[in-house]
């Protein structure tokens, strides 16, 4: 009977079957069903971003249709410097619950990119010179050590790494070199290297031990020692996702809050100095979200904020997972 | 000699990339040695089990670590049920070219990319105004009463969040279960859907259980998403109903640090819930590792 039905539910895509046994016939429909409320549940996924979208972009919206809001926070002020008090030099400045609101996202952008441009600046060649040495140089014992203690630092909460560089990092900063702000760009920076790092080296790691044995083997063969096989052969074949790996770590690092929120003074400065506190794009929504009137012009401001981030973060990690299907397709010729 | 000077040059090189992955370990070291050197002492039964006191200067942080467990708890709960299927789908059910399939690996890597603060907007906006808005008009609250941060929302913020986690650890499960195990079960007469439940699921809890445990300790860690979803201040009493707020580890730790009034006097407290939130989520990774190891080398033998 079971035998008979599995045969007849396998010749069906092909051949009308003219009766089915009642059970059969049952059971059928029972497995479309399940089927069916399995590829349901596949679209919660999609859901998910989807509403992701339409439900910060729509808080954000009144920026563009609410005429109060439309004014208060239109674009030039957002991102053209504007004259605070007649008399004065125009300027950029984020102070957007005082009497006459000011929204600068400038000095927002600012902060973003120096505590990122700091936390790449570390991460990227530690992230990437310990990937290689975990994939090409390092004995197999301390390669299966090594991977494990990168994912522990991965698991650390960046509330943790936050207050690891607001107590520890940003004394032992200020002792050292002598900063005039005891939170800034650099602590934060840092702090934010210590999430970083575990992701590109992760990435940049797979990407690594994805290049074929007998790539290496050849080089070896031509009397290449293991250093130059690792930097002229591994490290070109692996390019594209090592780079995929610095673009995921650097959309990481923009969209990271709980550290920046701790470590970096927040105060909205425009400066060149790196040694100045900063605000960031991410910490500004954390900071301001809770003592914000609903609907009001500084509100949407806020949700505005987060689409910036999601949209940067979106791009990045669609350059990122084009970046690392490369890697396999250049390794394979394509044909996977 | 040519070659030897090559061979110098290789072996610098080498150390120094060596040198890169020693730095990475000892960065850790350093987090560890200094939150245990400033936390270990302080962690006693009192502290575990007693409310902050004082204005958080005294006491301990039985409700935060309570309303940890119970956040994630819920997460956890509305989370695998869509995490597992979601990995079904995606290698028992849809064929290797379908388009729905390429669409939702698509979502599933940019949503793992989404900046948690994001996800925390999302709450606030999808759940608390939009879900918990249409739920009091329906009910008739003239007050707010789902319209507001709880502990249901701010627990369905992080399912969303760590969606992706369980999706792709089950989806590796479900690869580790060799294919001649559902052919059998298809030959002996077993359905599809019989075949799922009676091999392939069991065959994969382990690696579906790590799944979980992933998403447990990325869940209790993360604060963004909930610092306006849910999670509170102080509170004196524990969270009774999904539309209570919570006091969290992670948030509490955020509290603790940025504004105590007199940090000198804090710092003990401070030090001893970061070792807390530092070990539950070490002892979380390090269970998924284990189960992780076990399965693969069971696996790797079945071959």
């Amino acid at each position: 009977m079971d035998r008979e039905a599995l045969m007849q539910q396998s010749l069906a895509e092909t051949v009308v079957v003219p009766q089915l046994s009642p059970t059969a016939r049952r059971r059928q429909i029972r497995e479309k069903a399940i089927a069916g409320i399995i590829t349901l549940m596949a679209f919660t996924g999609i859901a998910a971003l989807v509403l992701i979208i339409v439900f910060v972009a729509k808080e954000a919206l009144a920026l563009f249709t609410d005429a109060h809001a439309r004014e208060e926070a239109s674009f030039s002020k957002m991102f053209l410097p504007q004259v605070a008090r007649q008399g004065r030099p125009p300027t950029f400045t984020w102070q957007p619950v005082s009497s006459i609101p000011k929204v600068s996202m400038i000095p927002l952008f600012i902060g973003t990119l120096k505590t990122t441009f700091v936390s790449m600046l570390v991460a990227v060649p530690l992230g990437v010179a310990g990937a290689l040495f975990a994939a090409e140089f390092a004995p197999r014992r301390l390669r299966e050590f090594l991977k494990p203690i990168i994912e522990l630092l991965a698991g650390i909460p960046s509330v943790v790494l936050g207050f690891f560089a607001l107590m520890v990092l940003a004394t032992l900063l200020q002792d050292t070199f002598g900063f005039t702000y005891r939170l800034n760009a650099v602590v934060a920076g840092l702090g934010l290297a210590l999430a970083i790092v575990p992701v590109i080296f992760t990435v940049a790691e797979d990407a690594l031990t994805a290049v074929p044995r007998s790539y290496r083997e050849a080089s070896l063969a031509l009397g290449a020692t293991p250093w130059e096989t690792a930097w002229k052969v591994v490290l070109p074949a692996a390019a594209p996702g090592i780079l995929a790996a610095c673009v995921l770590g650097f959309g990481r690092a923009i969209g990271e809050t709980m550290i920046i929120l701790m470590a970096s003074g927040n105060a909205a400065i425009v400066s060149s100095s790196l040694g100045d506190s900063v605000r960031s794009l991410s910490a500004t929504i954390a900071a301001e979200m809770g003592e914000v009137v609903v609907g009001s012009p500084h509100y949407s401001l806020l949700f505005f904020i987060g689409v910036e981030l999601f949209v940067f973060t979106f791009v990045l990690n669609m350059v990122a997972s084009v970046w690392t299907k490369k890697v396999l397709k250049r390794l394979t010729g394509g044909a996977s | 000699m040519k070659h030897a000077t090559r061979r110098t040059v290789g072996a610098a090189l080498t150390s120094l990339t060596g040198l890169a992955a020693l730095l990475i370990v000892t960065m850790l070291a350093l987090i560890l040695l200094d939150v245990l050197r400033g936390g270990a002492g302080h962690v006693t039964w009192e502290f575990l089990s007693q409310p902050p006191s004082d204005g958080m200067m005294r006491g301990g942080i039985f409700p935060a670590l309570y309303g940890t467990a119970a956040l994630t708890l819920l997460m956890t709960l509305a989370v695998m049920p869509v995490g597992v299927l979601t990995a079904v789908y995606l290698h028992e059910y849809a064929s290797p070219d379908s388009r729905l399939a390429r669409w939702v690996r698509v979502a599933i890597v940019n949503l793992a990319g989404v900046p948690s603060i994001v996800f925390g907007l999302f709450g606030l906006g999808f759940f608390i105004h939009f879900v918990g808005g249409g739920m009091d008009r329906m009910m008739g609250y003239q007050t707010m009463h789902w319209a507001q941060p709880s502990i249901l929302w701010a627990s369905l913020t992080l399912a969303v969040l760590t969606l992706p986690v369980v999706i792709v650890s089950t989806e590796e499960a479900l690869r580790a279960v060799p294919m001649d195990h559902r052919t059998a079960s298809l030959a002996l007469g077993a359905t599809q859907s019989q075949t799922l439940m009676r091999v392939v699921l069991p065959g994969a809890l382990p690696g579906i259980l790590t799944g979980a445990v992933l998403a447990v300790s990325r869940g209790a860690g993360e604060v963004a998403p909930i610092l306006f979803t849910g999670a509170a201040y102080f509170l004196p009493d524990l969270p009774t109903s999904l539309s209570s707020q919570f006091m969290h580890l992670g948030y509490h730790t955020y509290v603790l640090a940025t504004q105590s009034p007199d940090i000198e006097a804090t710092r003990p407290l401070l030090y001893a819930t970061v070792l807390v939130l530092l070990m539950l989520t070490f002892a979380l990774n390090l269970v998924a590792v284990v189960i992780r190891t076990r399965t693969r080398r069971r696996a790797a033998n079945a071959h």
